[in-house]
């Protein structure tokens, strides 16, 4: 009877002791893990939101995505718009107490373009950064480049002096054979600091006492836990042993609005789910259709467009969490005014495969990925069923991302007929996706068009998108987009799908922005005592 | 006898290659690593470039060849997630796995023998019956759902264990973490381990129940409990120590398969072993991690073989004549 009480009592304290947990420590598991401290090795969204607690950029991104002041106070552009001068914030340390200076962002621009990055894109490798004093930067470019410092919020600025000192002025390549000092230390600028680091397993941020400003937020120390599997992440934050999680799984949301404890913030990220065809192969790879390519026939692509029930989709499949898109970028990047999807109707798609030579349909191969999207695999299944209704028969291969990538990209031939992918263009700009999705790829040597597996090519849509990269006029370059984007909207280059919504797991004691771009960044969280 | 042993370690060498070959070319065709390492717009020339720094474009032999030639140096390479070498790694990991397999061992022993006992001694009684259908639902559910749901009925509901993690560990040493010496480490043991040690407590249970109703129809009990033995001395001084014998056999090499299987387990409390770094590996086609894990996994197995051959031969005289005999 005694054990008993004794086991009773124990079990009680030790229940006591989970409960009294310590005030403005934000506990917070992703489903990913944070791996090299290295800012620049992987260039990846929570990655780089990680890293945005210790390190900082010249720029930031506030909630609303607007690019705003950080470590540069304030930027000229020269009125040829070959030379935009920083200047630098005054006063402000690094986390080993060095000074920031003109010396690291010079030594940042080198490293970030250097062998082994995977950031080059963020500055043109022709731009040259000149010294002008300990608190001025001039950056000099060969063409203007209106968008320049559209990506500077994830291009980190580092310490010279700590990156000499510590053998790590290369930056680490996702190939590294040595481990490397940078990435198992931070030292940057930015409102925490890494406290330890234990890579896929846990890493603890400590508040920056001598940041050069007031962080919105209220946390003083932040405990970051990967937890992989959905089912133990959301229990996790069910019983409060984590404040914040990301991604909740879509069916679970409504268990965790209803917990009492805890509540799910959603919202449409910028990612675009869209459908693509191999228009540049003169025979489907996978296909009964032989000796010719259905895909480079728009009649064919419209079919298929007007066949899929995105609003099923939409309700069935996402759980209402998504935003049908008719443009291959999310309304908050590029308004979506004045465009509107092709209408869901499927007498009319199989008119218009009839016409276009396929009164019976077809067989085809399609790939989806299952594991990088939010129901990637489901979306794709739904798919194969409105085809079906109009005679097209679709082989559906939905594989873990390893093996979609490996087979759909470029190393691996584009070799695809018909699949899903998805896409947030890193400047969170249009050029982007006319540069990098709708961009012909014709052109041997440059990366345009590079993710742009089934290579639609309108000539005159590169040539607009040559143009908008270097008009710095506002108003002229949003009608030079709207145009190009009509272009492929009307040629029905893709089959855009929807924007998928984020999904992030908050306690009812933390308030916490949520940034569009799918970046939880802790120093907007406030966590009640 | 000398000769027996070097013709099973031989052998074991032989396994260990095999696996090994089977391992590295089975890699092969789980993906391109290059593209987990790698953002989807990084320009096509850095990708190639990683291609031939990693030596992902040489032939599969030669790959194959410097595999096992650092795998004999026990250099496993370096993981490409982490950019840490890899044996690194699978240390700083192992102490959570191997406590967690300890501790489920453990859990299987103290509670399995005596459900084994108490269901072969009191047949038909209601607990017995119980306990019998309990070791059903730990035979026939699978592993990950047992786990969810103790998370669910402890975690969710009434708040008392974690439901992730190790709780907090304490250092010992240069390479060793233990979360035996905290109140928290011990809390976030319980769950874990009696996930990943159900399956072997049921196992042990009805083998000890099978066997100590064999032993309890021999004649020497019979014997005994003429004599005018107390039962208690006869059930355990004499049925239990003679059952004994096959369920350490049994328990002994169910270690190598909880260390091997704790993979689920792991997965499902994130318990940072290295079964969840396996699994990792494999999600990120981190070709070096998996390669080790694997060959670090058959070693394990070889090994425990090796031993249970050669104690065999020690304690069974009839086995030690035919090797004689060769």
């Amino acid at each position: 009877m005694s054990f008993k009480t004794h086991c009773l009592a124990a079990v009680a304290a030790l229940a006591l002791m989970c409960g009294a947990v310590q005030a403005q420590t934000l506990r917070y598991a992703n489903q990913g893990e944070l791996k090299s401290l290295d800012p620049y090795t992987v260039n990846e969204t929570t990655t780089n939101a990680h890293l945005g607690h210790p390190y900082e950029g010249l720029t930031a991104r506030g909630k609303d995505l607007k690019i705003e002041p950080a470590l540069a106070e304030k930027w000229e552009i020269s009125p040829d718009g070959l030379k935009w001068r920083f200047f630098l914030r005054k006063g402000v340390k690094f986390h080993d107490g060095s000074d920031f200076t003109a010396d690291d962002v010079i030594f940042s621009a080198d490293r970030v373009r250097a062998q082994g990055s995977n950031f080059t894109t963020r500055i043109p490798t022709s731009a040259k950064f000149v010294k002008v004093d300990d608190h001025t930067v001039d950056v000099v470019l060969t063409a203007p480049n209106p968008i320049l410092n559209a990506q500077w919020d994830t291009w980190y600025i580092m310490s010279k002096k700590w990156a000499e000192a510590n053998n790590a002025v290369a930056p680490t390549p996702a190939a590294a054979t040595t481990p490397s000092h940078a990435s198992l230390n931070a030292n940057g600028t930015g409102p925490y600091k890494i406290e330890s680091h234990q890579p896929g397993v846990k890493t603890v941020f400590k508040l920056n006492e001598n940041y050069w400003k007031k962080i919105e937020g209220n946390i003083k120390e932040v405990i970051f836990t990967p937890i992989s599997s959905d089912a133990t992440r959301v229990a996790a934050l069910l019983s409060g042993e984590v404040d914040v999680i990301e991604p909740v799984p879509i069916q679970d949301i409504q268990r965790v609005n209803a917990s009492g404890n805890a509540q799910v913030l959603t919202g449409p990220e910028l990612r675009t789910i869209f459908l693509g065809f191999d228009q540049t192969r003169d025979e489907l790879l996978e296909s009964s259709v032989k000796g010719k390519n259905p895909f480079k026939d728009p009649k064919v692509r419209q079919a298929f467009f007007q066949a899929i029930d995105i609003e099923t989709i939409k309700s069935r499949v996402m759980r209402g969490l998504s935003t049908p898109s008719p443009l291959m970028i999310a309304p908050e990047l590029y308004p979506h005014a004045g465009f509107i999807r092709a209408k869901f109707d499927t007498e009319a798609a199989k008119k218009l495969l009839a016409e276009a030579g396929y009164p019976n349909g077809f067989e085809l191969g399609m790939d989806c990925p299952n594991d990088r999207y939010v129901n990637d695999g489901q979306i794709c299944q739904a798919v194969v069923g409105m085809l079906a209704r109009i005679g097209v028969k679709v082989n559906l291969n939905a594989q873990p991302k390893a093996q979609y990538f490996a087979k759909v990209l470029k190393p691996g031939g584009y070799k695809t007929s018909f699949y899903l992918l998805g896409w947030t263009p890193g400047t969170f700009d249009s050029h982007n996706v006319l540069y990098d999705i709708l961009g012909c790829r014709d052109v041997a040597g440059s990366s345009r068009g590079e993710s742009n597996l089934g290579n639609y090519c309108n000539k005159k849509v590169d040539e607009l998108t040559d143009k908008i990269l270097v008009e710095s006029d506002t108003a002229k370059r949003n009608a030079m987009i709207g145009e190009a984007y009509k272009m492929t909207v009307d040629e029905f280059s893709y089959i855009p799908l929807h924007q998928q919504a984020l999904a992030w797991g908050v306690s009812k004691k933390v308030k916490l922005a949520q940034r569009a771009d799918n970046s939880v960044l802790l120093y907007y969280a406030t966590k009640e005592q | 006898m000398l000769a027996f042993v070097l013709r099973r370690l031989f052998q074991s060498l032989i396994v260990m290659l095999a696996v090994a070959l089977i391992a590295f070319t089975m890699f092969r065709f789980v993906g391109d690593p290059v593209n987990q390492m790698v953002g989807v717009d990084t320009p096509q020339e850095q990708v190639a470039q990683l291609r031939q720094t990693l030596g992902l474009d040489e032939p599969v032999v030669v790959q194959f060849a410097r595999y096992i030639y650092n795998a004999a140096r026990l250099e496993f390479g370096v993981s490409y997630q982490f950019r840490l070498p890899v044996i690194s790694l699978l240390g700083e990991r192992a102490p959570a796995t191997l406590e967690l397999a300890f501790m489920s061992a453990l859990f299987s022993l103290l509670v399995g023998i005596p459900m084994g006992v108490y269901t072969a001694l009191r047949r038909d009684s209601w607990l017995a019956k119980i306990f019998q259908t309990v070791s059903l639902v730990g035979i026939s559910l699978p592993t990950f759902l047992i786990g969810i749901l103790l998370i669910y009925l402890f975690s969710v509901t009434l708040g008392w264990l974690p439901s992730f993690g190790r709780g907090e560990v304490v250092k010992l040493g240069n390479w060793w973490t233990t979360g035996l010496l905290t109140a928290s480490g011990w809390k976030a043991l319980i769950l874990p381990s009696i996930t990943l040690g159900l399956f072997q407590m049921t196992l042990i249970m009805r083998l000890v129940r099978a066997e100590m109703l064999e032993v309890l129809r021999t004649d020497y009990i019979k014997f005994a409990r003429a004599r005018g033995l107390k039962t208690r001395a006869i059930h355990f001084g004499h049925a239990l120590k003679n059952t004994l014998v096959p369920v350490i056999t049994i328990a002994g090499l169910q270690l190598g398969s909880i260390i091997a299987f704790a993979i689920i387990t792991e997965t499902v409390f994130q318990w940072p072993g290295m079964g969840l770094l396996f699994l990792k590996a494999v999600q990120q086609v981190d070709i070096p991690i998996m390669a080790a894990y694997l060959m670090l996994i058959s070693f394990l197995f070889v090994t425990i073989n090796l031993i249970v051959d050669l104690l065999y031969a020690l304690v069974d005289p009839r086995l030690r004549a035919t090797i004689g005999a060769h």
